[in-house]
């Protein structure tokens, strides 16, 4: 072997220890007997599925009641913040009506404002209206969140549909509900894989507005419920953590894995088609 | 012949609906005229009011009442949040009201017309149908429309307005009154001293990490690509699929991870360098070894996804260009600067300012990461790897000096803004587009 290319091998190997390290440790963690954050080796001399029990069973954390607070508005900011941009950017795409080119500029404005100006204002408002500690709050802001980013996502999306297949279908007499639904609709599976990914892992794990809004024990959301977990107690319940930590990971690790394809398309498409 | 355009007009200018009544559009003008008057009288019920409200932001405060022997007593007066809250969502609604003003005037002009040329007035069924046909765009961007305005502008129109009152504790509704202040907040940002030294120190610092942290990611996406895409590399599958695990671990968990990794006392890391009798390293609680980590911690988070990319852009590369140039004797260097890079750079220029962008915005590493922390003596509410994004959090959850963050806030969509819409001119969608210009 010439020295490059083993030099190339050890280097690849280098790295792939360094990314996987982090996960294996995680993983490790949550096996872990005891709760420290110290450990003498990387794999633990004994293996336990306590903390895994733990977090379903201890009166302290309603860890079950998180995973179902967090899959109740990640499914809904996903099912109405899909559908908004669907409707947003086909309107947007293949129509042509006085006001258009303002909302798109509008849209591009909205979007150059950081994530959180508009949160923070919402905050501000919901506590003064005394709205706190809802989810509809939550799955609201998500949705809207995710229309107004994904919606030239989507648009440079419908561009590349050719037009022809729309005007052949109205020469045949089909209504614009029609087309939507029984053409564009079918063609948009990649557009919708990626945004409902997008939506659906930003929702999963985002706590930053989460925290702001879910105030009490029982409406809180997973990433709320751990970043508490290693936040507050100084880490001293570390292999929870772990073990929490896994559990959340594990639907966005698979998604990502299962659909790399559409969202590595989705994010090109983002920033080559605006 | 009567100008029935000219008389349905200035009927519908005089009420909503009048001019469709007159056409006999039954049914639309019954609907308009309806919704002229909820608007009429709401008008008269909230509107002046409210938007002297947005003027004013009040001007009863509340009166603290202590008898002796007896409890105190409070006696609200005027909410300047709410003031500013309904003033806007009235002018919004005054706006709109005006459009659909405009519009229903239109159109009585344009049935008139039709009349007056002998054509007949459309049903109200027809009408339904010429909606659904002509103004379809219309009918499906409500929704949308609808929750943007209420859930994305109006919070960003109120949060702007907020820089220029003087909503800073110890300014404090219920309590007190706020008052509009013009550009004073953000002449004191940069004119008070501990301000000021603060704003520099963290601009600097933002600008520092946006350039590092892209340029790193990129640099190092690129490497690790061309290293698995050699020729003799066998099992490139495998490599990427290992290399991208860091890609599909949320954020969330690898940070946190990372935090207690690197923690200075129990972490590993440092528990692996004092069994070499390395020492421990201040990874996260010396100022300039933080700065460091997080931008190595952003390596490992960022590298994954330049790689899929440029990866993606290498098997597009045609195989003869590298034969014909190690034909002519071009060195493995050579190829790599003259060859690769022109065209990974020119498909991955526009990812490129938008990450850009992005790390200016990159709340998620530096607040799991280190919160900002550690601690610099002198700045005000900030710490050594506070980015403008954390700072502004910071100041509106911990200190609520909401006119300053909502200042920054504005500061930062400047910088954004100038970026996105050099990317933007650049990008397809814009030169193709038959209406944007």
């Amino acid at each position: 072997m010439k020295p490059r290319v083993l030099l190339s091998y050890v280097i690849i190997i280098l790295l792939v220890c360094m990314s996987v390290y982090p996960a294996l440790w995680i993983v490790m963690s949550s096996f872990k007997v005891g709760n420290s954050l110290y450990s003498e080796s990387l794999i633990p001399d004994a293996l336990t599925l306590d903390h895994y029990k733990d977090l379903f069973t201890s009166k302290k954390h309603s860890y079950a009641n998180w995973y179902g607070n967090t899959l109740f508005i990640a499914t809904m900011s996903t099912i109405i913040g899909s559908f908004l941009t669907l409707l947003g950017s086909y309107a947007m795409a293949r129509f042509r009506f006085y006001g258009r080119k303002q909302s798109l500029m509008v849209m591009l404005v909205l979007n150059m404002f950081p994530g959180f100006m508009a949160m923070i204002a919402l905050f501000i408002l919901l506590y003064q209206l005394d709205l706190l500690n809802n989810h509809w709050a939550l799955i609201l802001v998500y949705s809207s969140g995710a229309f107004v980013t994904n919606v030239f996502v989507a648009k440079g999306f419908y561009d590349t549909i050719p037009r022809s297949l729309d005007e052949a279908a109205r020469i045949d007499g089909a209504s614009h509900f029609t087309i939507f639904y029984r053409i564009i609709l079918p063609l948009s599976t990649p557009m919708l894989t990626y945004i409902s990914l997008v939506v659906f892992s930003g929702a999963w794990v985002d706590f930053i507005f989460a925290r702001l809004i879910l105030r009490s024990q029982d409406k809180i959301t997973l990433a709320v419920g751990l970043y508490n977990m290693v936040n507050q107690r100084n880490s001293t319940e570390f292999t929870l953590f772990a073990a929490g930590a896994v559990l959340l990971s594990i639907p966005v690790f698979v998604l990502y894995f299962w659909l790399q394809k559409y969202l590595v398309e989705g994010l090109t498409a983002g920033a080559s088609k605006g | 012949m009567p100008n029935h355009a000219k008389r349905a007009s200035l009927l519908s200018v005089l009420f909503m609906g009048l001019g469709q009544l007159y056409n006999r559009q039954v049914i639309k003008g019954l609907i308009l005229m309806l919704i002229g008057a909820v608007g009429l009288t709401a008008s008269i019920m909230y509107l002046f009011e409210n938007i002297q409200g947005l003027i004013t932001l009040g001007d009863t405060p509340r009166v603290q009442i202590r008898e002796p022997g007896k409890a105190t007593i409070a006696i609200e007066g005027d909410n300047s949040i709410y003031m500013l809250v309904n003033g806007l969502v009235s002018l919004i609604a005054l706006l709109l009201y005006v459009i659909l003003y405009v519009l229903n005037i239109r159109d009585s002009y344009v049935v008139g017309k039709r009349r007056m040329n002998g054509l007949k007035v459309n049903t109200f069924e027809q009408t339904m149908h010429y909606v659904l046909d002509r103004h379809f765009a219309y009918l499906i961007l409500f929704v949308p429309f609808i929750v943007a305005l209420f859930l994305n502008i109006l919070p960003l129109i109120f949060n702007i307005s907020l820089a220029f009152t003087n909503y800073a504790r110890p300014v404090l509704p219920p309590g007190n009154l706020l008052d509009w202040v013009g550009f004073e907040t953000f002449k004191n940002l940069v004119t008070l001293k501990t301000w000021s030294r603060t704003f520099y120190g963290v601009f600097t610092w933002t600008i520092i990490w946006a350039v590092l942290s892209t340029a790193t990611t990129f640099i190092g996406g690129i490497l690790v690509a061309v290293l698995i895409n050699q020729r003799e590399i066998k099992l490139k599958r495998v490599w990427r699929t290992l290399l991208i695990i860091p890609f599909a671990i949320p954020n969330l968990v690898s940070l946190l991870v990372f935090r207690n990794m690197l923690n200075t006392e129990f972490g590993p890391i440092n528990q692996y360098l004092s069994y070499f009798g390395l020492g421990q390293l201040p990874w996260l609680t010396d100022p300039t070894m933080a700065r460091i980590t997080v931008i190595g911690v952003n390596m490992w988070l960022g590298i994954p996804l330049i790689m899929i990319l440029v990866s993606g852009i290498l098997t597009t590369i045609p195989r003869d260009m590298y034969e014909s140039a190690e034909v002519d004797g071009a060195t493995k260097w050579q190829l790599f600067r003259h060859l690769t890079m022109p065209m990974v750079m020119f498909s991955t220029a526009p990812i490129l300012i938008m990450q850009f962008a992005g790390n200016i915005n990159n709340f998620n590493v530096i607040f799991l990461l280190t919160d900002g922390n550690p601690i610099v003596t002198g700045y005000q509410y900030a710490g050594a790897t506070d980015l403008l994004v954390t700072w502004l959090y910071k100041l509106t959850l911990t200190n609520q000096q909401y006119n300053f963050s909502a200042v920054i806030g504005i500061i930062i969509f400047v910088m954004v803004a100038t970026l996105s819409i050099y990317n933007y001119r650049k990008t397809r969608s814009y030169r193709e587009d038959d209406i944007i210009q």
